[in-house]
This record gives C-alpha cells, structure tokens and sequence, in this order.
C-alpha cells in the first residue's frame, strides 16, 4: 500500500490511464446498480442503456446535431468576441499601471456579477435572439480574462523587460515584443480554463428563452420527464467540453514548444 | 577624458513599510573609466555593487551625483551601455540567433546584416550550431555565451556584467573567463563586471575595484598589469599570488564588517 500512496510519486502512464478509466467505469456501475435495482425510479434517473437509447433517438429522430452545433457556435462566438476585448486591455493593464488603475476596480466588482443574472435584463434589452445568448457569455467571460491577462503580463520577468531596455528596445517594443510574447503560453492557458466556464454560461442562457440548442433541449425533455435525454446531453456537454480542452492543449503544446515545461 | 564617468553616485531606497528607516544602498561614489578599461568591482554581499551597475545601465535612479556617458548625463537605459545579468535573462521565444539580434531589430537594421553580425558573434562564443535552439536546450555556460553575444552583437560603448558566471560550476565559469577576454583583448570594449570571485577579478581586470560593506563605497582602485594576452597559465604566476593574497585581507576585512552589521542589525 505504501507503494502507491508514498508523496509525489509518479505513476505509469499505463497505470495512470487505467485509473482513469476506473473511474468512469465505477461511476457509471454505480448508476446503473441504482437504477437497475429499482432504488430510484426511471421517472427520476434513467439508467445507462435507455440513456444510451435516448441520446441515439436525439441524434436520429430529433435533430440533435444542429443542436449541439447551434450551441457550440454560440460559445464560441460569445467567448471570441470577448476574447477580442478583454486580451487587449488585459494586456494594456498589466503593461501600463494607470490604465490598471483605471480598470482593476470596475472589472473587479464587475466580475463577481453573475452572468445568469442579466438574462432577464438582456432579454429586455436584446430580445431572446442569438445577441443575448452571446451576451450572457460575453459577460461571464470578459471580466475574468481581463483580469487573469492583466496579473500575467504584468508579472513578466523585470530581467526579461530590464534586458530589452538595454537593448535599446522603447516601450512599444517592450510591451508588443517583450511583454506580449513572454505572456503568450500562459494567456492561452487562461483561454482555456475560461472557455470551460463559458460552457456553464451557455445552457443558463439556452435554458430561457430559446428554440434551440443543448440546453433547450434539456428543458424541452424535462416537460416529457425524459431524464434519460436530459441525462444524455449534459454528458454531451461534458464530451465536448473534454474534446474542447485537450484541442486547446494539443495548439498550446504546438504554438508554445519553447516554453520550459 | 574619459568615456564613462561615475561623479558622487549615491543611492538611498525609501523604507519599505511606513515608519521603517531608509536603506543606504551605495554612499556616494566617484569612478573615472578609461576606454577600453576592464574594471572588476569585488564587495561583500549587500554592498550595492548590482545597485551602483544598474544606476550605469540606467535600470536604476541615483540619489545623488550622477553618470556621464561622453560627458552626457545618462538618463535611462540605452544601447549604448549593454549589460548582462547572473540570472538567465534570454528571451525564451526566441532561438539563439534571434536573441543575438533582438537589439539590432529594435534598431530596425536590415535582415542581411543581421545575419552578418549574428554570424560573427554566434561563432565568437562557439555556437554556431546552436543557432537554431530554444534556450532552454541550451546549459547554462550557453545560454551566458549567448546573452553576452546579444550584448555585444549591439556593439556596445560599455559592457556591464553583474555576476554573469556566478550560477556556473567551476570548469565552466573557468572556460566563459578565457572566452570574455580573449574577446576583450581582440575587440577592445569597456567593460564594468561585478563579481564575488577574487581570482576571477583579477584575472580579467586591468583595475580591480573593491567596495566597503554596506553602505558600499569604494575602498580601493587596484591596477593589475599583468600582460595580455592573459591565458589560465597566469592563475599560477607569483605576481597572481600576490594580488591574491592582497584583495583576500581586503574583502575579509570588510566581510567580518558586514557580517558584524548584520547581527547588531
Ligand atoms: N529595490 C530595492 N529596494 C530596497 N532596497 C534595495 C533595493 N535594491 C537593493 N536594495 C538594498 O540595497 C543594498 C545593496 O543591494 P545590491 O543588490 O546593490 O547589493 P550587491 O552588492 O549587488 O549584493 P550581492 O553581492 O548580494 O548581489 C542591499 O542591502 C539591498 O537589500
Ligand atoms: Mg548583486
């Protein structure tokens, strides 16, 4: 026993991916030891197979992939568009103190407003159309990819900004070929996590107001009590998101080869 | 006239918390460099060695007195004053051969004389075929050839080096001190560097400064005339022994000094 519980030990890649397969597979008996037995009625957890089954009438019969399309294009349209505001002026915070100064309180108090909140408000302001579903990512994502660029590039390594200077290099180049660069790996590494919660936000939004989508669908099947269709497109959901992550990853490894590990 | 003058450059940092005292880091000093000068600057920890070359690089703000550079005041950093740190400060995005050339692109310099003088520089310090790695393939008597190869490739009026060998083992610190003169002593260069080792100091300079402990001022201006080209060979001559012997008291003295000042502290 000691052997596998000493600190810090690594294991296997053979062990490691068994493991985690375990895992899965445990959960997954456990599930359907419950409702196999009849400890929780099909009416409030369908088991394994007849999720299985469920997922393939959504795909099949119901149309599921546009969907699933419909959403991901939503999360990534919210989560590009805040992209493109937020690394900008991240940068600009972390790089500049005034501009920090300026921003760090506001979208610090920003951030900790829920996004789910405003759906009310931005159906009122924008209707129930795509515009408010980019919206409610939009601000789930913004403010935290703002703040997370601003700390990154403003704990750039001072050698690495001292060095350029003595260089000859002037703060624009500083900022655009020191700074900017030297933040890269760990901003992407941001993106990722902050994609994963964009996740989250997009079925809140899809769950009001939509006509389609993964979270509409969820809601439309709880009028049916099909658990088993609500049950297959949360694991959907968790799918994409892991496919999502390990893309992410594999571009970081790719774009940033460079980076110490 | 000399190329680089130090006059009365002092340097107080404000306490760190409200009611603390402040912390004189260099008492005022004076320095006249000569071109071509290798000045070694030997002091005991704390004594505002890293201070007095950074306040040089134009990195850091005196207190008073101040740096003349051709009989300008230096303002803040430039080209004209190319400096190496002892921590690894290679731009890790970069191969070896664009690192060597990040100044002269700030510069705006055309492509094919970049080429030129990386080339030059790239085969000065044997790295030629590294030109193409990452950093961090590179060991660390590497990655300290190249950052002193991207400081020179700039071609610098002053060369300022603050313990660029200290991370590095024996041997290979040994090998970097023979590569830097033999540079020094074919190119001519002024050149401030800051070091710990007394053997290295001497081995290397043409004047060897040695600094007081905290608050460091300057103790003594020591010449060293021993011939050039200098090979490992003059580690083991008696004029060596005896420069040895003469900055080993010094820096002790100011070493029991500083440690002193540390437990009444
Ligand atoms: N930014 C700073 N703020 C406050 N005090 C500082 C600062 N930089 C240096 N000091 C203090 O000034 C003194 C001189 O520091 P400096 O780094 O110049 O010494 P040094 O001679 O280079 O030492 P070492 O040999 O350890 O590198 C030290 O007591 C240090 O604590
Ligand atoms: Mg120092």
């Amino acid at each position: 026993m000691s052997k596998w519980f000493t600190p810090l030990k690594p294991v296997s890649s053979g062990r490691r991916i068994t493991l985690g397969i375990l895992g899965f597979v445990v959960v997954v008996a456990l599930w359907w030891a419950v409702t196999a037995s009849g400890l929780v009625k099909p009416l409030f957890l369908a088991g394994p197979g007849a999720t299985l089954l469920a997922g393939y009438g959504l795909f099949f019969e119901f149309g599921f992939l546009g969907d699933v399309a419909v959403t991901v294009g939503r999360v990534l349209g919210g989560f590009l568009i805040a992209t493109a505001v937020a690394v900008p002026l991240g940068i600009a915070m972390g790089a500049f103190k005034s501009v920090e100064a300026f921003f760090e309180p506001l979208i610090s108090f920003a951030r900790y407003l829920p996004a789910s909140a405003f759906i009310p408000l931005l159906i009122l302001w924008a209707g129930v159309g795509e515009a408010q579903k980019l919206s409610v990512i939009f601000i789930g994502a913004v403010f935290q990819i703002c703040l997370m660029v601003a700390v990154i590039v403003g704990g750039t390594r001072a050698e690495l900004v001292e060095a350029a200077y003595t260089l000859g290099a002037r703060n624009r180049g500083v900022v655009l070929r020191v700074m900017l660069p030297a933040a890269a790996p760990q901003i992407f590494e941001t993106l990722r996590l902050v994609l994963g919660w964009a996740w989250t936000y997009v079925i809140v939004a899809e769950l009001i107001g939509a006509s389609a989508g993964i979270g509409f669908m969820i809601i439309d099947a709880q009028r049916f009590l099909d658990t088993g269709q609500m049950i297959f497109g949360i694991f959907v959901i968790g799918v994409i998101g892991l496919v999502s992550d390990y893309l992410f990853k594999q571009l970081n490894r790719h774009l940033f080869s460079w980076a110490a590990s | 006239m000399s190329s680089l003058s130090i006059e009365g450059v002092g340097r107080v940092f404000p306490p760190a918390r409200r009611g603390g005292a402040d912390t004189v880091a260099l008492q005022p000093t004076d320095l006249q460099v000569a071109d071509n000068d290798f000045i070694t600057i030997l002091g005991p920890s704390g004594c505002g060695k890293s201070t007095l070359l950074r306040i040089v690089a134009g990195l850091d703000q005196p207190s008073s007195g101040r740096v003349l550079m051709d009989g300008q005041p230096v303002g803040g950093p430039g080209p004209d004053r190319g400096m190496v740190f002892q921590s690894y400060s290679l731009f890790p995005w970069m191969t070896v051969r664009d690192n060597i050339c990040f100044g002269l692109r700030e510069k705006g310099l055309p492509k094919p004389q970049q080429k030129e003088i990386s080339d030059y520089f790239l085969e000065r310090v044997g790295l030629r075929q590294f030109a193409d790695h990452f950093p961090k393939t590179l060991s660390g008597g590497m990655k300290q050839r190249t950052a002193l190869a991207r400081a020179l490739a700039n071609d610098p009026k002053v060369l300022l080096l603050d313990e660029p060998f200290g991370a590095l083992d024996h041997q290979t610190r040994a090998l970097m001190q023979e590569l830097l003169l033999g540079i020094w002593e074919s190119d001519q260069k002024t050149v401030l560097f800051v070091t710990h080792d007394i053997e290295e100091a001497i081995f290397l300079a043409n004047r060897v400064v040695v600094m007081t402990a905290r608050p460091g001022r300057i103790k003594c201006d020591i010449p060293i005339d021993m011939p050039h080209p200098r090979t490992y060979k003059v580690k083991t001559t008696q004029e060596f022994a005896d420069h040895k012997a003469r900055l080993t008291e010094e820096i002790r003295v100011e070493t029991i000094r500083a440690d002193a000042m540390a437990v009444s502290a």
